[in-house]
């Protein structure tokens, strides 16, 4: 009896099994935060590292606040999240649209609450209120999201609600992370097609914006480049794909055929316009493979046909779609592209972080001993831009170790999604590691240059309580769920 | 609960998606922070202010201690484009008291990239140059209301004397070219033009230093960079001390006053320059500042009185009748004459048709009566005698290169090597040049006669002229003639000390000496003796195609021991003894004794007050010129 009482005690505690690889890693990141955020905002005639004036010392603050809501978490149980995770969807959804209304204006945002000195960002919170209201869709009795149409309108329905009331307080960064949840509906069961097309679709959208102003056979280059590629994996789907050697090879030959007569006749000075040549190309190859699906059944080169059309398709809308872009947004895609360069407007950020983390060379210039962000080079620097800080003062192998942190976290919460023995836990860890994902990619992507500056932070560097207290939620609610594994399946 | 084995794979996916973000961006950092340096300068010149601290330029001395130039401070109006902000233009105009289109216009010019190329949006542009002292004072308190503008100090000369512009030269901006061909040089920096600014500039101009300060994304100076540990001190440019007696070059100067030509006067035993006179002339103070530009255009289109032509070190004479000691030394060297040869003159030298006329005179005559007496037959014969000598020489073309060593061994024909620069080189003709002239073996010594007596194609600077006078002063050695005495701190370089010993035996020199000496007991100078100094001299009378024979002479004092030769040209003024002899024999008197006595001031004055030329003024100056009496002389040298 003894022995039992202790047994059960030991296993109701959800401390015991608790993750601590994620705690040792959260702990790292916080610390190292703290530290950045410091260093960000230390001038001169500084106070020290905890002084409430700092931002690092406001920073502490919402730490301890994130900590001791995470521990509370933690000592909750696990079926409460279960239960209630419906309500605190709909209560945050609601909040969201309270927002919209309420909230002032800064910078060109509504999307803060401002109650005396704090100010906090209900949409942080509707990240973790997301992925518990998806994890509880998963999770009902048999569902599968293959299973019908309406099993994904009802997942779309979860995603799409918080991105438009976030869109509305425009806050269009904080927005698009829930696209990545698209990562979660892959891991459930959506098709791959999703994601490649997704990716070609950022792909060709890119080249064809970026290389238009080189001609290539009359036409764009990036508009030819994006054709070639169309071809390419048109060929490489029948061969890899469809597993058709045949039609492979007689496509691959059109193709090439095709490219040898038109470079004839543009060496005999005949005109040919590339965009109907390819076109025209590309169309022919569609008829020949819908012939020969239906000839001889092989239903996979459909994918093959689907892709061509929808491609041709989408690079035709690409350049309507981008002229419908507001003028900010196109200028800043522009920059990001290296197409324009404007070092003192749009690109003056992205140009001012790339000195700075430049700057810092393989071991940088310690800590403290920034120039560029002491002297305020950078906007922005404690927040979005604090990657900046940290390449600087912490150089290469400062830059590397924190990216590769991040990496361990991502990995290890997909580890831990992995060996979730019910739907609703996999799912909610998948979408902690897909908004990981997301800010990794965007936020780091924006500083070096890789993306566009779209306004996220770094979790748990970037200065903002909310920020932090909506991530330590996200990690706790994650570590709860994982800690008690184990208990039952039902 | 059924694990779907096939959709659990696709972790692979989204973890791999996640590594290869993180591969691209490491891969990016390693480019941005290790391969590619331009991040690293971009940084540094955003954060840091790199301020030059200008040296303190050289100052020069005369030989005898007196500063001759110093240094005032200027106040350069700089700006940085992109560190400018809107700011009250009025105000500003105001306050540097120009008008608004003069500003737009100077704004415009600066971004002109043919007026301005080395115009950029984060180097410091000058906007104006050469504040005065109140305009400084005015714009330093109201600095702040312009940002992006700043006061950059510069270094302007000073002249104590209105004397020596030929020799001390003046300094200027830098051009494009020296800014790309010497790292020293930024644009705005000055540099040495003409006279010993320009030979010594490396040792004036010293080493700049430079102030490291701190500035924020908004211009802002936030301080001394690393508490100013990283700051560089300049280092002050050298000063010199000039060989030059700045009084004797006054006084030469006033003595050459509306004449044309130049004074060379050397230490014989040092080589060192006493004097070195050009005239026409310009007040040194014509070249300081913003008046620059203006006064250098119109001394340099001043085509007629050529002020900035150093007569004394470019101008390539005939060298006349003070050839004629050179032409003595090479006869007695290759043994053509002795001191007993005679040589007849029959008022001139005849030979055949030719005939190179000379004044009444004693016949025969020897070396030193010939020397004392100026008989331009003696040295026709000797010449004619040396080249036609076959038997030694084998033809005319070799004798005459021998001779020509000779000349060349004492200072013709080549720069001498003054440290000044622009020298000419002179000329003396060698056999090929015959050759081409007059076809080979086509000319003998009738043929180019007259160069035994300095005349025809022979031509040397006065400089040469001095440097032979002091030669035979040494009897036989010579030191490159120089015009600085000491780097004060360094020295001299090795090749202003060492003596040149030309191809002549040193115990043929004492006969010249002794001729040259009767020339002015009894023969052509005697109006150079003075006060019981031994007094030598040669005089000189140049027959040029360009008008009356230009007057010249060359002397040195004492006979033993001498402290001064002198060479002085004075173009188309007629006999040497007319202007050279009276001009040499004063400056040598007030070199050596101070002062004029008062027996000779008759001479001074006529020689003061003299004209050969019909030009308004030898000395250009913005002054109006002040004929000189005794007072001004004396309230000059206080100056």
């Amino acid at each position: 009896m003894q022995l039992r009482t202790a047994y059960n005690s030991r296993d109701n505690s959800p401390l015991r099994y608790i993750d601590w690889f994620t705690v040792v890693l959260y702990a790292i990141l916080v610390i190292g935060g703290v530290v950045s955020i410091y260093a960000a905002s230390y001038q001169f005639d500084n106070a020290g590292i905890f002084e409430f004036s700092m931002f690092s010392g406001k920073q502490m603050m919402w730490i301890g606040i994130s900590v001791v809501i995470g521990f509370c978490i933690l000592l909750l149980d696990r079926r409460i999240y279960d239960a209630y995770a419906y309500p605190v969807y709909v209560a945050i959804i609601l909040l969201l649209i309270l927002t919209i209304f309420i909230a002032p204006n800064v910078k060109g945002s509504h999307s803060w609450i401002v109650m005396g000195p704090i100010s906090i960002q209900p949409a942080e919170f509707g990240k973790f209120a997301t992925a518990l209201a998806l994890a509880k869709l998963f999770s009902g009795y048999n569902f599968t999201l293959n299973k019908s149409y309406t099993n994904y309108l009802k997942a779309g329905l979860i995603i799409v609600l918080p991105i438009v009331l976030i869109i509305l307080q425009r806050e269009t960064g904080s927005a698009l992370v829930y696209t990545s949840l698209i990562f979660v509906l892959y891991r459930e069961g959506m098709s791959g097609f999703v994601l490649f097309a997704g990716f070609c679709s950022v792909l060709f959208f890119v080249i064809a914006i970026k290389y238009t102003e080189v001609l290539f056979w009359s036409i764009p280059l990036g508009e030819a480049l994006v054709f070639i590629g169309i071809m390419l994996l048109v060929v490489g789907m029948l061969f890899i794909y469809c597993r058709s050697w045949e039609l492979g090879r007689n496509t691959a030959l059109g193709y090439i055929g095709g490219c040898a007569v038109a470079a004839l006749l543009s060496y005999f000075g005949i005109d040919v316009n590339g965009t109907i040549f390819f076109v025209a190309l590309i169309s022919a190859s569609v008829i020949y493979l819908l012939i020969a699906m239906f000839r001889e059944n092989v239903r996979k080169a459909f994918v093959a046909i689907i892709f061509a059309a929808a491609s041709m398709l989408f690079l035709f809308s690409v350049n309507y779609a981008f002229g419908k872009l507001e003028s900010y947004q196109q200028l800043r895609i522009k920059v990001t592209l290296g197409i324009e360069d404007d070092i003192r407007g749009v690109g003056y950020n992205v140009n001012q972080s790339k000195i700075a983390i430049g700057s810092g060379g393989f071991l940088g210039k310690g800590l403290l001993n920034g120039t560029q962000t002491k002297l305020r080079y950078v906007p922005e620097q404690h927040t979005d831009f604090i990657f900046c800080t940290i390449g600087e003062e912490e150089g290469f192998v400062g830059s590397t170790i924190v990216l590769v942190l991040f990496l361990a976290l991502i990995l290890r919460i997909i580890h831990i999604a992995e060996r979730q023995r019910t739907a609703f836990g996999r799912v909610y860890a998948y979408c902690v590691a897909s908004y990981f994902i997301f800010h990794l990619a965007i936020n780091i992507g924006m500083v070096i240059g890789l993306c566009p500056v779209i306004g996220i932070p770094l979790p748990f560097f970037s200065y903002g309580g909310s920020s932090i207290l909506g991530f330590t939620i996200l990690l706790a609610l994650l570590l709860r769920i994982d800690a008690s594994r184990r208990e039952s399946v039902n | 609960m059924r694990k779907d084995y096939n959709l659990e794979r696709r972790k692979y996916v989204i973890g791999g998606f996640i590594i290869l973000i993180v591969a691209i961006y490491i891969i990016k950092l390693f480019e941005l922070q290790v391969c590619d340096d331009k991040y690293k300068v971009n940084a540094d010149t955003n954060a840091f202010l790199r301020k030059t601290l200008y040296p303190s330029r050289g100052l020069m001395y005369d030989r005898n201690g007196e500063l001759v130039v110093f240094n005032q401070p200027a106040y350069d109006v700089v700006m940085i484009p992109r560190d400018v902000q809107p700011f009250d233009t009025a105000d500003f105009c105001n306050t540097l008291q120009i008008s608004r289109e003069t500003f737009d216009k100077r704004m415009s010019d600066l971004k002109n990239p043919r007026k301005n190329p080395n115009y950029s949006l984060y180097s410091p542009q000058t906007f104006m140059t050469h504040l005065s002292a109140k305009d400084y004072g005015r714009l330093q308190e109201k600095l702040y209301r312009f940002p992006g503008f700043f006061i950059q100090k510069r270094v302007l000369r000073q002249y104590n004397y209105t004397a020596a512009a030929n020799v001390l030269g003046n300094i200027r901006e830098v051009n494009a070219r020296e800014i790309e061909k010497d790292d020293y040089y930024r644009p705005g920096d000055y540099t040495g033009d003409l006279g010993v600014e320009k030979s010594y500039e490396t040792y004036l101009r010293g080493q700049k230093g430079v102030e490291i300060l701190i500035r924020d994304a908004f211009g802002k100076i936030k301080g001394k960079y690393d508490n100013g540990n990283q700051d560089i001190a300049p280092i002050s440019g050298k000063d010199l001390k000039l060989s030059i007696d700045i009084k004797l070059q006054q006084y030469g100067e006033r003595l050459m006053q509306n004449k044309i030509g130049a004074i060379v006067a050397i230490e014989p035993a040092t080589g060192e320059v006493l004097a070195l006179v050009s005239s026409p002339t310009y007040d040194p103070n014509l070249l300081v500042g913003r008046i620059r530009g203006k006064n250098y255009k119109m001394l340099f289109n001043d085509t007629r009185r050529k002020p900035l032509f150093d007569r004394a070190i470019m101008a390539a004479y005939p060298p006349g009748s003070t050839f004629k000691p050179t032409q003595g030394l090479i006869l007695r060297q290759e043994g053509i004459v002795t001191p007993s040869t005679m040589y007849p003159c029959s008022h001139g030298f005849i030979c055949g048709r030719l005939k190179v006329g000379c004044h009444a005179h004693g016949s025969p005559i020897a070396l030193k009566p010939a020397l004392q007496t100026s008989c331009n037959s003696y040295f026709c014969w000797g010449f004619k005698h040396m080249l036609d000598r076959h038997s030694k020489y084998g033809t005319t073309a070799d004798a005459f290169e021998v001779w020509k060593k000779h000349l060349v061994s004492m200072g013709y024909g080549y720069k001498l090597g003054i440290d000044l620069p622009g020298e000419s080189r002179g000329f003396i003709p060698n056999s090929a040049y015959y050759n081409r002239a007059y076809g080979e073996g086509r000319w003998s010594a009738n043929t180019i006669i007259s160069v035994a007596i300095g005349q025809g194609e022979v031509l040397a600077t006065p400089l040469q002229i001095a440097n032979l006078c002091a030669t035979i002063a040494n009897r036989g050695y010579f030191i490159t003639p120089h015009v600085v005495k000491e780097i004060v701190g360094v020295g001299l370089p090795h090749r202003l000390h060492e003596k040149h010993y030309p191809t002549v035996d040193r115990a043929y020199y004492n006969e010249i000496v002794e001729g040259m000496r009767m020339a002015v007991t009894g023969g052509t100078c005697r109006r150079a003796a003075f006060g019981d100094v031994a007094v030598c001299g040669k005089t000189g009378t140049a027959q040029n195609p360009h008008g009356k024979d230009h007057s010249a002479f060359m002397g040195f004092a004492p006979m033993d021991n001498p402290k001064i030769a002198i060479c002085v040209y004075v173009e188309n003024a007629g006999f040497g003894a007319t202007y050279g002899v009276p001009i040499g024999s004063l400056m040598m008197e007030m070199y050596l004794n101070g002062e004029i006595s008062e027996s000779r001031k008759y001479m001074e004055t006529q020689m003061l007050e003299a004209s050969t030329t019909g030009y308004p003024r030898t000395f250009i100056s913005n002054n109006k010129p002040k004929p000189y009496t005794e007072s001004n002389a004396t309230k000059d040298s206080i100056q």
